[in-house]
């Protein structure tokens, strides 16, 4: 071994000496195994989530595998059903579309629910508007104000669209209504080309809106006795004033 | 007291018509069902949805006993209908940052080790029409997308050790065999901890409407990641940002940001009986208060009851098992007097010590407007007459 490689090998016994210090000092303590339970992973540098990089690996340890149960799948067989697109374009498919092209698809497989221009019919989501709603009292979550990541609206709109024939168009087909739905929220225009690097790139406004986990948030409050402290009990809102009490608010019978 | 109902010819001194004549004999049913005299179930809230094939069912939360939910009346979440899966066609993929890419059938999840572990599942948006304020009729509504089942099947971790994982791997994503083909990012560190492939739900087979043949149970989580009619596990080094973890199942809170993996169900409980649909009207005298508590956290440790609106508590008694990530059923004695209004409100606390907030609190924390993971304390107003309302009180 040498010099410098024993150096290095000191070094790191160093760094897991610190490291198991600073475990023994929290193995104790209630607030961390608190965290570890309502997030148990760790999340790169930086105040809002991320997908364009990796997140640190997690501590494994696996009991020893079982023989003969369970036979290879084939890179065919994981072709056919590995259809996941990640935030960051990771797997987006060959192929490519405009909203010129997807004009029609959208109208033929989208409007019945979605309406001509995203707006939503009924109790269908809009896929449009919203933009700058987010902290008012009426939020519009949509595709152009809400949605993190361009290629997830891909993912989406192939895995599970349309609603009554989900993947059943063509990569190409489904880039052009991604880029139709994008088009509708005015961030391409009409003959951009959407593929796996446009759409990787293409800055969506809400990309910096998601956070992780803040909770606990509220205080742990048990008192028992005299808690109103002579405040009256002031009703602020009954139900009676929309349904009447027992099971009125929901049917047995399709509607 | 009321007069009791019914026809005066079954009951003493006469013989019932039931004890004159035999039954119907063995396998007369071979799968059986329930008394054609008992109605709880499960119902849907026509606005809430567009359809009711993307759409949500509640449990009759008022009619359980007990902690198990029965599997008929288990509450039903999913986005594209109840898919008819073939079991001799069902297989399940791993794959992704393993070192062995495999596919399962249904025999091969049965001959792996088992355990049988009983846990709630909730929908993260179980209350979440009421942010603003109390506008469902009954318990079935405000609380029932919260059922709780025995499931059967192997430890994730065990599959992992079949196919091994590769070095920096840190999440996974679960998906669904349903035309949604719903999925959803996972830490590693939760899967290798307690998360289940189920295909037994209360002793048998687990229903189509929650996975069949099999689902992911992932104790003390949101309701919708545990993916049912499970196809396929990838493995990777970062959440995959899928719709439903950004669109929706995602907190929006008053500046604007989203908080996002927000998994675990808080400490959660509400009183079933009474509730708005088995009033007190015309029952004056004892009555016992029963509910259910849980909390993704782990066990329940106390729950306390108020009737006169959160200003006094007495401490309920819990019925065993009290077992982690559970319903837990309390009951407390009570008398009722007619033309005596109360304020009913029960308070969880679990054994991480966190304790149910009141509504204002959390809108104090949170806003109005982030749809799930309410888990607010729970207001029945007992009425003069024995009605029971589902209220919000001031703090």
């Amino acid at each position: 071994m040498s010099r410098l490689m024993l150096k290095a090998a000191g070094c790191a016994a160093a760094i897991m000496l610190v490291a198991g210090l600073v475990e023994a000092q929290q193995a104790p303590n209630p607030a961390a195994a608190i965290a570890d339970l309502y997030q148990p992973f760790k999340a790169p540098p930086g105040d809002r989530t991320r997908a364009d990089v990796g997140w640190p690996a997690a501590t494994v340890r696996l009991p020893a595998p079982i023989p003969a149960i369970g036979r290879a799948a084939t890179s065919a067989e994981i072709a056919g059903w590995d259809i996941a697109v990640r935030g960051d374009g990771h797997n987006l498919p060959p192929g490519s579309g405009t909203a010129k092209a997807g004009e029609e698809l959208y109208v033929n497989h989208c409007a019945a629910c979605h309406g001509d221009f995203g707006e939503g019919l009924e109790r269908w989501p809009a896929l449009m508007g919203g933009r700058g709603s987010l902290r008012s009292d009426q939020p519009k979550r949509t595709i152009g104000s809400f949605w993190q990541h361009a290629p997830s609206v891909f993912d989406y709109i192939r895995r599970a669209m349309p609603y009554a024939a989900p993947q059943s168009l063509s990569n190409d087909e489904y880039y052009a209504i991604t880029a139709y739905v994008l088009f509708l929220n005015e961030l391409i225009g009409e003959d951009d080309k959407m593929d796996a690097a446009s759409l990787s790139t293409l800055a969506m406004p809400n990309r910096d809106g998601f956070v992780l986990e803040a909770r606990p948030d509220t205080e742990d409050n048990a008192c028992m006795i005299n808690c109103r402290q002579g405040r009256a009990v002031n009703v602020a809102m009954d139900s009676r004033r929309f349904v009447e009490p027992g099971s009125a608010s929901g049917t047995d019978k399709p509607e | 007291m009321a007069q009791a109902a019914g026809n005066a010819e079954n009951q003493p001194p006469n013989l019932p018509e039931w004890s004159r004549s035999l039954g119907p004999g063995v396998i007369e049913e071979t799968y059986g069902t329930r008394s054609r005299h008992e109605t709880a179930l499960r119902r849907y809230v026509p606005w809430l949805t567009p359809d009711r094939v993307s759409s949500v069912s509640f449990t009759p939360l008022a009619d359980m006993h007990g902690i198990i939910t029965p599997s008929g009346l288990h509450f039903e979440r999913h986005h594209g209908g109840v898919p008819d899966v073939d079991p001799v066609d069902y297989r399940l993929m791993i794959h992704g940052m393993v070192e062995r890419p495999l596919i399962f059938t249904l025999e091969d999840l049965k001959r792996l080790p088992s355990v049988s572990r009983i846990y709630f599942i909730e929908c993260p948006a179980n209350g979440g029409m009421e942010w603003r304020g109390a506008q469902m009729s009954g318990v079935q509504f405000t609380h029932g997308m919260l059922s709780c089942s025995e499931w059967t099947g192997v430890p994730l971790k065990v599959l992992l050790a079949q196919t091994g994982l590769r070095t920096g791997a840190s999440w996974l994503l679960a998906e669904a065999s349903d035309a949604a083909h719903l999925a959803r990012s996972i830490p590693l560190a939760k899967v290798l901890d307690d998360a289940i492939i189920a295909f037994g739900q209360n002793g048998e087979a687990v229903r189509p409407q929650q996975g069949y043949p099999a689902r992911l149970v992932l104790p003390g989580y949101e309701g919708n990641m545990w993916i049912k009619w499970l196809r396929r596990i990838e493995i990777g080094d970062r959440p995959w940002f899928t719709r439903w973890e950004t669109r929706t199942y995602t907190d929006l809170m008053p500046d604007g940001l989203a908080r996002q993996f927000t998994f675990l169900n808080e400490v959660n409980s509400v009183i079933t009986a009474p509730c708005p649909e088995k009033p007190l009207r015309g029952r004056p005298g004892f009555v016992e208060i029963s509910g259910l508590a849980w909390s993704g956290a782990g066990r329940i440790t106390r729950v306390d009851v108020s009737v006169d609106g959160g200003d006094h508590w007495r401490t309920a008694a819990l019925q065993d098992p009290v077992l982690p990530k559970a319903l837990t059923r309390f009951r407390i004695p009570w008398e009722w007097a007619e033309g005596q209004t109360a304020y009913l409100q029960s308070r969880a606390m679990d054994e991480t010590g966190r304790v149910q907030p009141t509504i204002s609190a959390l809108r104090r924390a949170r806003g109005v407007e982030s749809i799930y993971h309410k888990n607010s304390i729970h207001t029945w107003l007992v009425d003069r007459d024995g009605t029971v309302v589902n209220v919000q009180i001031d703090a």
